[in-house]
């Protein structure tokens, strides 16, 4: 029962996701040409309304999650669709504590496009039954190396995403003439730059992590802790390419543009790993299949 | 591979990294050009991309030394470019001269970089914070009034604020100094040493490692010593003194499958009850299981896999038992086909031998004949092929004993002319024609394959990742600060603050001034652009503005956060 309850939640909010999306797109459509740094009452409600969405959908895809979780009688991330969700159910609180916290409404509508894309095609392509694990991932390692890879992948997708904003700011910022439309509305280019950056600050330890717990618990179950498995490869790349990214910040010629282009490759390395990896590549992560 | 410590440096040409290299001394001319070139840190940033790219062939393409089958496949498929591909190194990447040359390149620009930032570190270690800005205005984080209070008074209540704040504070005269943050440096550099430290401890380990399988049947025991292995790696500087003398014997194994519709024949539970004899020790049983290994003196014994080992006896053309025991079959697929072969070389007047395949869950499918359908063995069969040959004199010569020789050896046939095929269940005997002797399948017992492995140098590894994850952690988290006060030198007691952040993404620069401006009395007035709020958008990067204030919202945008 409970896995029927957290099916039905994990489409619903995959509506709700749309629906907030295109909300926020019909907000950024209103301020489009508008050459003042003043809200107009009817893009305030939108944007109000969106974030109320965004904030319903959460509460139903938490509520799923969970779901999922007691109808397994696990922790509810033993394959891709189970992981996709739980991370994503953490990018969207993350990114609604933020919204009252911080002001980070500007990021609804890259948030909720992540998450409408993100919960649908998990609730269409990776859907699978649920099912106990098999012996390989009975091990306490399967709650901390995929914890901390479901919340680094929140944080990079967040920070991923403000990288994406970053570049639409920057190049505008460089235009000589004045910008209009949302992107007036967004915070200057090194405001977003700096939370981008805050976010891949908090991301790369704990991805770091990340690794290192996985290579413990590889160490326990197959006896070697590094065996260049694909996925553990890919690991590598993905914090290879974060580690440039914090590098380029802190580089003549590198800051800015080419900076957040790395961040964005960054986090298309990051989900690379973990969809084009399983599907693609056959190696001892593929339990984590559809 | 550093971090340029204040905005200004970063506008001005050459990195704050090359400046330093040079100033440390290096030799002139073309080493001095190379040595700068390698230790930049734009050479850094290109290596450290370089090796992220080097790495994705070596999970595209199959890696020899993790799966040579698939390496033979592919030359086999691709017969142009694939000996030009294994010529370059792309079946062992991770082996091959062009990676270990991009790592050992990063990691000489590494070292470049960080062993004098470690020396000026070391001599800044107790350095006072450098001396006050001539001019506090310029800073966009500032205010300015007059105190009514002595100048002692001043600076003694913003030292004990700054100090109370855990800022490191220099006095002068007419002003303060303060400083915080210095473990930030601290972070960096112990993560690129632990860095460092982890690739010494791999290389050490990778030296000295070993790794060995063992195919153990249930009743049989495997024994420590390097004869007993069916395929064992080691490093360079391995010797068999470091193989520690034990006995590991299987009694039982236990395997559950899913049974339910949802990833049906899943394995669901492996559990390997053995007994440990060691000298000197009494026998101890132990559990053995997939995340749960056995620990023998710095040795580990791992359950890597797990078949089964039909248990048949072989009759000869005289009546007597050719062989008989458990012979190991090896999986094709998910359910369990196995293959295996049963050879009887003492067989008389003919030797025999027996090729064929186990089904543990027997099924006729009318198009494939029968096949296994469940991973378990619910319905146990086992189809031979026979074959039988003249006796051969004893080589000694090692054999594979999982392939069939046909060499001397003529397969049985029927009448019509197809080879003989036995369906065999448990407890059924096959008779061979003419009087050469049978074949009984008696009973079924399970494999498991063993790792035996030891890595010399893996707490290294793991110390190194550990110390090395906390320095990032600090290096990311402590925000090096700088506040500054300076009192006029007239006679009313004219004061002014100001703060900068040496590397950005902290908020809060404004409260921390407006705070020191607090405690010395002075009421920092809105309008005197604290925070720069002013200032067009884009320059306010030295403010520390806050994330909020850009947005629309309506807390007061001065207030610390986090």
């Amino acid at each position: 029962m409970s896995a029927y309850y957290s099916n039905l939640a994990m489409v619903t909010s995959a509506v709700l996701y749309l629906v907030a999306l295109i909300v926020h797109s019909l907000e950024w459509a209103l301020a489009r040409g508008s050459a003042t740094n003043e809200r107009s009452p009817r893009e305030d409600l939108l944007g109000r309304l969106g974030l109320s969405v965004t904030m319903v959908a959460a509460a139903v895809h938490v509520f799923a999650v969970v779901m999922r979780g007691i109808a397994a009688q696990r922790a509810p991330w033993g394959n891709m669709y189970e992981f996709i969700t739980s991370s994503l159910a953490m990018a969207v609180v993350i990114y609604l504590v933020l919204v009252f916290r911080r002001g980070l409404s500007w990021l609804g509508l890259p948030v909720t496009l992540l998450a409408a894309i993100g919960q649908g095609l998990a609730v269409t392509v990776f859907y699978v039954n649920v099912a106990p694990l098999m012996p390989a991932l009975h091990s306490v390692w399967f709650v901390i190396h995929i914890v901390a890879a479901a919340l680094s992948g929140a944080a990079f997708s967040i920070g991923g995403l403000a990288a994406v904003l970053y570049l639409l700011k920057a190049r505008g910022e460089r235009r000589a003439a004045p910008l209009n439309g949302y992107l007036r509305r967004l915070p200057s280019a090194a405001v977003i730059d700096r939370l981008s950056y805050r976010f891949h600050a908090f991301a790369l330890p704990l991805w770091t992590f990340t690794i290192a717990a996985g290579a413990i618990w590889a160490q326990f179950a197959w006896g070697r802790f590094w065996g260049w498995d694909p996925k553990e490869t890919w690991s590598l790349v993905t914090w290879i390419v974060y580690v440039a990214y914090l590098h380029a910040r802190a580089t003549a010629g590198w800051k800015g543009t080419r900076a957040a282009v790395l961040a964005v490759i960054g986090l298309a390395t990051f989900w690379f790993n973990f969809i084009g990896v399983n599907l693609l590549f056959s190696g001892l992560h593929s339990y984590a299949g559809i | 591979m550093t971090e340029v410590s204040s905005p200004e440096e970063v506008d001005s040409g050459p990195s704050g990294r090359e400046r330093m290299n040079r100033a440390h001394g290096v030799p002139s001319g073309t080493v001095r050009w190379a040595w700068a070139t390698v230790t930049s840190m734009r050479t850094a940033l290109v290596l450290l991309l370089l090796l992220g790219v080097a790495a994705i062939p070596g999970s595209v393409l199959p890696q020899r030394p993790v799966n040579p089958f698939g390496v033979t496949d592919y030359l086999t498929a691709h017969p142009t470019w694939g000996p030009w591909l294994d010529r370059l190194g792309f079946f062992d990447v991770f082996g091959s001269v062009w990676f270990a040359a991009v790592y050992l390149l990063l990691f000489l620009s590494l070292i470049g970089c960080i062993i004098p930032r470690c020396l000026t570190y070391a001599q800044a270690w107790r350095a006072q914070p450098g001396a006050v800005p001539r001019r506090l205005a310029r800073f966009a984080d500032h205010a300015a009034g007059s105190v009514r209070v002595p100048p002692v008074e001043i600076l003694d209540a913003g030292e004990r604020h700054l100090r109370g704040a855990g800022y490191r504070v220099s006095r002068e005269e007419h002003g303060l100094s303060a400083e915080r943050g210095y473990l930030r440096e601290a972070g960096n550099l112990v993560f690129h040493l632990s860095l460092v430290v982890l690739l010494a401890a791999l290389a050490w380990g990778s030296l000295f490692s070993f790794r060995g399988t063992a195919i153990v049947v249930e009743g049989q025991a495997f024994s420590n010593t390097l004869t007993q292995y069916d395929e064992f790696h080691s490093g360079v500087g391995f010797s068999a003194r470091q193989l520690v003398p034990f006995t590991v014997s299987l009694d039982d194994f236990e395997v559950q499958f899913e049974t339910g519709a949802t990833q049906r024949g899943a394995a669901r539970l492996f559990r390997a009850h053995v007994t440990v004899s060691r000298p000197g020790l009494a026998p101890t049983g132990e559990l053995l299981e997939v995340n749960a290994p056995l620990s023998l003196d710095g040795t580990s014994v791992h359950l890597l896999g797990h078949g089964y080992a039909p248990v048949v006896t072989v009759r000869d053309g005289n009546g007597d038992v050719a062989f008989s025991g458990p012979v190991v079959f090896l999986p094709q697929d998910s359910n369990f086909t196995s293959h295996g072969v049963i050879k009887a070389p003492d067989a008389r007047p003919e030797r025999l031998a027996f090729e064929g395949v186990f089904l543990p869950s027997a099924v006729a499918d009318p198009v494939n004949g029968l096949t296994s359908v469940f991973p378990d063995a619910w319905n146990p069969q086992l189809l031979l092929n026979a074959w039988a040959g003249p006796p051969k004199a004893e080589t000694g010569s090692p054999e594979n004993v999982y392939v069939l020789n046909p060499t001397g050896l003529t397969q049985l046939t029927k009448d019509t002319g197809d080879p003989l095929r036995s369906g065999l269940q448990i407890g059924t005997t096959f008779t061979l024609p003419d009087g050469r002797g049978s074949v009984s399948f008696d009973g079924l017992q399970r494999w498991t394959k063993l790792q035996v492995s030891a890595t010399p140098g893996g707490w290294l590894v793991l110390a190194s990742v550990l110390i090395g994850i906390l320095g990032l952690t600090v290096s990311l988290l402590v925000r090096p600060r700088r506040l500054f006060l300076r009192i006029g030198r007239g006679e009313s007691t004219q004061v002014e603050v100001a703060g900068v952040d040496r590397v950005d993404g902290r908020p809060g620069l404004g409260e921390a001034v407006a705070q020191l401006a607090r405690a010395v009395g002075l009421d920092p007035p809105r309008a005197d652009g604290v925070g720069a709020e002013g200032s067009a958008e884009g320059q306010a990067t030295l403010a520390g503005t806050d994330v909020a204030e850009r947005a629309p919202s309506k807390d007061d945008p001065r207030q610390e956060r986090s």
